[in-house]
């Protein structure tokens, strides 16, 4: 028995009160979406506690820099803003070299996909997605326009806040999250149903960013900071049961 | 800006709430698979796909639909899928398993849309070989599989296990702990007698996200 706990294989179970629940009546399309059988609970085992590796040469040189990386002849219309935080897990450890994906409208509220039919223009000079890994202080950054508010088909008069789409992948497959960053001081943010199936005041306010003048670009861009929070590894006490060490063991 | 928990227990160990989920929303293409939301922007781009021509094991083919409540094809769907190499072994540090080695040729790891028309999804990958489940509990050949879409608010986890694996499935520690046996198959892909056009064994593994015979989903 260790006398020293250290860090396990396992991760802390999820603490669903986090979470909205899969049920939400006022963002209507989750009403036929969601599962309505309880989730069966598992003990982790190594399918659940390991998660794709990324190497830094599988991304491109503009892959965080939204401004320039669709830009055809022109620079894209809007704000300029840097976005940047940590990755780091529920104990505060960082989680290195996780994969960190971002997607957005532009300045419009326009998405670059062929399904959104919204009025507002498209920028010819911008895509509207970037990724990147975070360092070993699990720190990531990346370059962009400050994207439109845009109503939505749900009740007739809802509008999203402008906000910027995250997928995160760290360690292991039960970190997997996909998020929505908001930005302070939009109107927008308290009349969003999809933010307000966020459980509670404290978790929504963990999902907007705020402005950081600290880290504005000077006569460039502001900057937001956004920090998110993975699971994170329990202390190993005893044993580990995920697997048998090479010897037989259990370790 | 802080997400410690206000429960008992919580804060005062210093343990913070994850971030909360949210949906992937209609146009989630646009970052994970931007060729499908009908644009080029990334050099290498990740995809469904899971092998190269030097990978070792059987290929197979993975395809299904993903229907909701009222039995609706739903085709705004991503799924990623999360998988052991042909000897059961995963590319990650943490699989430490005796006697297995990685394949530089897979990382075992891809991501598919349900098509905007047919509402099929496609995954071209290798069959798994079998792992270590817990406490050394041999664990059936199977793939971790994860659904995000609009109206999912947070990303629904389930596995594939393989029809042709009936022995080893009904060994598993994971399906056995279902207890009501109707539902166990619906983390079974049948093997079709369909060959790709690569001619690799085609699966069928259809997910229903509610109703009758709603897809197992797991909290992982």
């Amino acid at each position: 028995m260790s006398t020293k706990p250290a860090p396990d294989a396992e991760f802390l179970m999820r603490d669903t009160t986090s979470h909205p629940p899969a049920y939400t009546p006022a963002y209507k399309t989750s009403v036929l979406r969601s599962p309505r059988l309880s989730l069966i609970s598992l003990q982790q085992s190594l399918s659940e506690v390991t998660a794709p590796v990324f190497r830094a040469e599988e991304f491109g040189p503009k892959d965080n820099d939204l401004i320039l990386n669709y830009a055809k002849e022109s620079l894209p219309v809007g704000e300029r803003i840097v976005v940047h935080g940590y990755v780091q897990d529920q104990l505060g450890r960082p989680v290195k070299n996780a994969l960190v994906e971002v997607w957005q409208a532009n300045a419009s509220g326009r998405y670059r996909h062929k399904k959104d039919q919204y009025i507002g223009a498209l920028d010819p000079n911008f895509g509207g997605c970037g990724r990147m890994l975070t360092d070993e202080n699990g720190y990531y950054a990346y370059r962009t326009i400050k994207p439109g508010p845009y109503p939505w088909r749900n009740r007739v008069n809802d509008w999203r806040p402008s906000h910027i789409h995250y997928a995160i992948s760290g360690d292991g497959w039960v970190q997997r999250l996909i998020t929505q960053m908001y930005f302070e001081g939009d109107p927008l943010i308290r009349s969003c149903p999809i933010l307000g199936v966020v459980p509670s005041e404290e978790q929504i306010r963990g999902l907007i960013a705020l402005q950081d003048v600290g880290a504005f670009v000077q006569l460039d861009s502001r900057a937001y900071r956004f920090d998110i929070v993975l699971r994170g590894h329990r202390a190993t006490l005893f044993e580990n049961h995920v697997q048998k060490t090479p010897e037989g063991a259990l370790q | 800006m802080s997400n410690v928990f206000s429960a008992p227990g919580g804060s005062e160990l210093g343990v913070r709430r994850e971030t909360a989920s949210q949906t992937a929303g209609p146009y989630v293409h646009i970052g994970l698979a931007p060729k499908a939301a009908g644009f080029d922007i990334f050099e290498n781009s990740f995809g469904s796909v899971l092998f190269d021509a030097q990978t070792k094991g059987e290929r197979i083919r993975i395809e299904g639909r993903v229907f909701d409540g009222i039995g609706t094809v739903l085709k705004d769907v991503l799924i990623e899928i999360w998988q052991a190499n042909a000897e059961g072994k995963y590319a990650h540090p943490a699989d430490r398993q005796p006697g297995k080695s990685l394949d530089p040729h897979f990382r075992g790891w891809g991501r598919s849309c349900t098509d905007f028309e047919t509402g099929i999804y496609t995954f071209d990958t290798i069959k798994p070989g079998a792992a270590e489940g817990r406490n050394g509990r041999i664990m059936a050949p199977h793939i971790s599989a994860w659904i995000v879409a609009r109206g999912i608010n947070i990303g629904l986890n389930t596995r594939i296990y393989f029809s042709d694996e009936a022995a080893a499935n009904a060994k598993d520690p994971v399906i056995n702990l279902i207890e009501w046996e109707a539902r166990r198959k619906t983390l079974v892909a049948e093997r079709t007698d369909r060959r790709s056009d690569d001619g690799a064994a085609v699966y069928r593994f259809d997910i229903r996200l509610q109703g009758e015979n709603e897809t197992v989903f797991f909290d992982i």
